[in-house]
């Protein structure tokens, strides 16, 4: 073969390979892309059926159950204006607690409860995962309208 | 020559991109609706006296801190050193609002650690809360004179913050320099 | 008193930078020597002002000033001198101190070093490390001032972050800067040579040192910082794919290819093109890196505490850096010919693939890292790309590179006969396939095509690299010895291949436990079993803590007892896990606390880790590697062969890298 046609035939080749690496990156990239849901549209039903994804809030005080001597735990999440409760089985961070800002990834049970195969929390006092706090401060006038007009807390999104 | 170029429009698109970026991201700058708005009326038995009430009307006047706090608050504890010098520096006074807590813990925890507070108005069950829009503990609110919330602060106060977010607006009356 | 003095030496280090960049530059376009000497003492001048703003600042940490607010935020009565000492460089404006220090530090290096360099190419790099410099005082000065005061001045400080307050982490900055720093030494010499047009062998030499230390530090740095999350952060891991974490590694991927280019260069005047745009890329990802750790864009938990002010000084630095740097390329590039050429199988076109990886790996990280934003910002979703992605995406240039590494080293410059280089593999090959199934079949009792994939690149690499020591040793007829640069290569390439090992068993042998335990109790994890015998209290000097006592047994022999505790640090009162390792070439047996789950029972993580501590061993070895290649004879200045007279080109197969 002469050099010239060798020479394509590698570049051939190679862009092949890359196409291939390409493809099957981008593939990955779409199964492993994990979406961050608000509760209050998880509440809404919102929320993708079939893959996990991740919810943020405040762990509500004085919602921790915890089954004696199991590594089980129950707590609520909120983003004030809804909760939802959400189940973990292992050990969690240092920083989690009541009244804290949390991420739980996993996903819907058909009981309405959030089951969490990994929680974050935070490693650092001023902490706080942005995309909580900005779902807390957009539910803040939500909040003080519902109060004002004496409405039920949770109205799940609209839009 | 082409080719060369195309390093430089790669990294263009990439700084645009971040720039972009950097405006969006300004995590400490969440908007608050009570910003520049009055004090949220609110009247509320004290903690340690049930029978005295303290409210928005005590704020008028000066300047005036308002410190949303609890004894199940972590963080709380964190700046509560940083209040107790604040408070013995007599530059301000600050009211606390104990919030969603229990009246028996959060009394025995001022005798334990000390109170920074003129007064602390007890918030059970966090209504009060709920109209100064607090989603956590702790908070720090900035009232002026006038009675309107000048500031807002999400997380423990220090020497830091106190310095950047709240001693400059007190010293240019309410406006950020 | 201290603070002042500590501020105005930096406002004259920056006078001292100005001097230092526009003089040396303006001489060496006019040819005059006096301005271009300016340029030597002007560094020496600036170190001397930044050292003294830098001990101002350590010493404000020592003596407890608390009416400094950078030291009341970061540091307590109560914490320990050597912590003092690390506290200064523990945020964002003593981290920003402590990487123009050393910035200051490697520009009197290169101005000690210099004096075999030609005058006007010298008096281009000093005075382009001085405008380096410029551009981090003024951010220091401008947004990021260490010695802002503090009144009132607090009775007592706010605490260094417990996670800090280790000596690991403690060092951990320092030699991470060093080689992100360093790389603006390659940075300039690139600058520097575009800017005179003079780009040939010579300069490639004259780069390769300097490079080579910036990314032996680097490599340092980095090993370090996965060593700390990996036994500080109690939960086991060593790499996590974090922003931040990529930050750092990002300039060493494009590093590693910097200095193969290097070596192309100098040898045979190729891949100038290359090579001048991975050094401006890897100085510009430590830029980058700077900018994501400290603007706020990017989330993570290793970012410093920011401001979107200085995000925006960054980001205008970054963009002045780079963009300038890639103008004079876009103008230089185009002239750089070479009609030398090289045939399929050579050297010159395993290093090209070598790149080509390389650069692609950094591409597919920088992906991963910035999507996040990018999505955020085009569609308002909010996605995370966690180590899922990473790992597969990382390992698509990473295997190819891998087989690649053992057959480079080994191929002739310009052309290589392939029959005898083929020979040259039917050892090498055998034992990789060998080792390859028996090490997971037989040693850990499981297989894929993954694991025989990792441990066979694992056994190719270190067989591979073997070979010129072998030889060297057996003085094969021919050969004239090892060259210290030919050793250092391959004692990295080892180092490489012990990082593969330990990485593949580790992740794919590495079992991870969450239980529950109490007093009395045993439970059975990989094989070991955990028996808690006591649960109590500890003290340190600024925590309290609960600790459990754990014996380890094998069989019901002996093995180990370890006492992982959960501290609470007195002052900022968070909880900090530390875990009980029992640490071991072959394995690592890892212990953390949970929480309490009432009943008297903690729950805990048990992790068994094998071949963990390779990959700490593999870094080490490949910076050892980076040494061992820098002491090179050539590279000793008054050498004969340091000279600016030109390469000679290499005559045999064996000549050295």
């Amino acid at each position: 073969m002469k050099p010239r046609q060798q020479r394509m035939l590698a570049v051939g080749l190679a862009a092949l390979g890359i196409a291939i690496a390409a493809g099957l990156t981008l593939r990955a990239f779409q199964d492993n892309m994990m979406f961050f849901v608000e509760v209050s549209d998880v509440v809404a039903g919102n929320y993708p059926s079939e893959r996990n994804f991740r919810i943020g809030g405040l762990v509500v005080g004085g919602s921790i159950q915890r089954e004696e001597g199991s590594l089980d735990i129950r707590f609520d999440v909120t983003d004030t204006a809804c909760t939802i409760p959400v189940m973990y089985s292992g050990v969690l961070p240092d920083l989690f607690r009541e009244g804290q800002g949390v991420v739980a990834h996993g996903r819907m049970g058909d009981d309405d409860v959030f089951q969490a195969d990994k929680i974050l929390a935070k490693h650092d006092e001023d902490y706080m995962a942005p995309e909580v706090a900005e779902s807390l401060s957009k539910h803040q006038q939500d909040i003080v309208e519902a109060a004002a007009a004496g409405a039920a807390e949770c109205r799940p999104n609209d839009s | 020559m082409n080719r060369y170029v195309w390093p430089l429009v790669a990294v263009g698109v990439l700084l645009i991109f971040l720039s972009i970026g950097l405006k969006d991201r300004d995590i400490r700058a969440l908007p608050s609706p009570f910003i520049g708005k009055p004090a949220p009326q609110f009247e509320l038995p004290t903690l340690k006296n049930p029978e005295v009430t303290i409210g928005s009307k005590n704020l008028a006047g000066d300047y005036a801190i308002v410190n949303v706090w609890a004894t199940w608050c972590v963080q709380c504890r964190k700046e509560h050193g940083f209040l107790l010098d604040l408070a013995a520096s007599k530059t301000i006074p600050i009211y606390g609002i104990n919030w969603r807590d229990s009246r028996v813990e959060a009394i025995r925890w001022l005798d334990d650690l000390g109170d920074p507070y003129v007064a602390s108005a007890y918030d059970a069950d966090g209504r009060v809360g709920i109209d100064w829009g607090v989603y956590g503990a702790p908070e720090t609110f900035l009232v002026d004179p006038e009675g309107t919330v000048i500031y807002k602060h999400l997380g423990p106060l220090d020497s830091y913050v106190w310095q950047r977010e709240f001693a400059s607006r007190m010293a240019s009356g309410g406006a950020r320099p | 008193m201290i603070p002042e003095i500590g501020q105005f030496a930096l406002v004259l280090a920056l006078s001292l930078a100005v001097c230092q960049a526009v003089l040396p530059l303006i001489g060496a376009h006019r040819g005059d020597v006096a301005m271009m000497n300016v340029g030597r003492s002007a560094a020496a001048g600036q170190f001397v002002f930044v050292a003294v703003a830098f001990g101002c600042l350590t010493w404000s940490f020592i003596a407890n000033d608390f009416s400094v607010l950078y030291v009341a935020n970061h540091s307590q009565l109560s914490l320990p001198t050597i912590y003092r000492v690390s506290a200064v460089w523990g945020a964002h404006e003593g981290s920003l101190l402590l990487w123009i220090f050393i910035l200051s530090a490697w520009t009197i290096a290169v101005a000690r070093f210099s004096s075999g360099l030609p005058a006007a190419f010298a008096a281009r790099v000093i005075g382009v490390l001085g405008l380096l410099s410029i551009g981090f005082l003024l951010f220091a000065l401008l947004t990021s001032n260490p010695f802002d005061r503090l009144f009132p001045a607090p009775g007592d400080g706010g605490d260094l972050n417990p996670l800090l307050q280790d000596p690991g982490l403690a060092i951990h900055p320092p030699l991470l800067y060093v080689g992100y720093v360093g790389f603006s030494v390659a940075f300039a010499f690139a600058i520097a040579a575009m800017i005179s047009g003079d780009l040939d062998q010579r300069w490639a030499k004259w780069t390769r040192p300097w490079t080579t230390v910036a990314w032996m530090f680097l490599t340092l740095g980095i090993a370090l910082g996965s060593w700390w999350a990996y036994y500080e952060l109690g939960w086991g891991g060593w790499w996590f794919w974090d922003a931040v974490e990529n930050a750092s590694f990002m300039p060493w991927l494009i590093g590693t290819a910097l200095i193969h280019s290097l070596a192309v260069t100098e040898k045979r005047g190729l891949f100038k093109s290359w090579t001048l745009l991975l050094a401006i890329t890897a100085f510009s990802l430590s830029l980058l890196g700077t900018f994501l750790v400290r603007s706020g864009i990017i989330v993570s938990v290793h970012a410093f505490a920011t401001d979107p002010e200085r995000g925006r000084f960054i980001l205008a630095f970054l963009a002045i850096v780079v963009i300038g740097a890639l103008i004079l390329y876009a103008w230089r590039a185009p002239s750089l010919d070479s009609d030398v050429g090289f045939a399929p199988l050579s050297r010159e076109t395993f290093l090209l693939l070598n790149n080509v990886l390389l650069v692609v790996a950094t591409t597919l990280v920088l992906i991963g890292t910035l999507s996040p934003l990018v999505v955020e910002l085009a569609t308002g979703g909010k996605i995370s790309i966690g180590p899922p992605w990473f790992n597969v995406a990382f390992l698509v240039p990473m295997i190819p590179l891998v087989i690649l590494l053992g057959m480079g080293m080994h191929t002739a410059w310009r052309t290589q006969a392939s029959k005898p280089w083929l020979n040259t593999f039917k050892i090498p090959a055998i034992i990789a396939i060998i080792l390859g199934v028996v090490i997971p079949l037989f040693v850990y009792g499981r297989i894929s095509i993954l694991l025989v994939v990792g441990c066979a690149a694992a056994a190719w690499i270190v067989a591979s690299s073997l070979i010129p020591i072998i030889r060297s040793v057996r003085r094969e007829k021919g050969t004239a010895g090892i060259t210290r640069s030919a050793l250092g290569m391959t004692i990295a390439h080892l180092g490489m291949g012990s990082f593969v090992l330990g990485a593949t068993v580790v992740s794919a042998f590495g079992v991870e436990s969450d239980r529950a335990l109490q007093p009395g109790e045993s439970i059975e994890v990989a094989g070991f079993e955990f028996h808690m015998k006591s649960l109590g209290n500890a003290q340190g000097p600024n925590f309290s803590a609960i600790e459990a006592e754990i014996e380890i047994r094998d069989n019901g022999e002996y093995v180990a007892t370890v006492r992982p505790q959960k501290r609470q640090y007195l002052v900022q009162r968070n909880l900090m896990t530390e875990a009980g390792i029992h640490p071991g070439m072959d394995k690592d047996l890892f212990v953390a606390l949970g929480d309490q789950l009432g009943d008297g029972a903690w729950s805990v993580r048990v992790q068994y880790k094998p071949l963990i501590r390779f990959i700490w061993l593999g870094a080490l070895i490949m910076a050892f590697g980076g040494l061992i290649a820098v002491s090179d004879r050539r590279y000793r200045p008054g050498s004969k062969t340091s000279s600016t007279a030109p390469a000679e080109p290499a005559k045999a197969a064996e000549a050295p890298a």
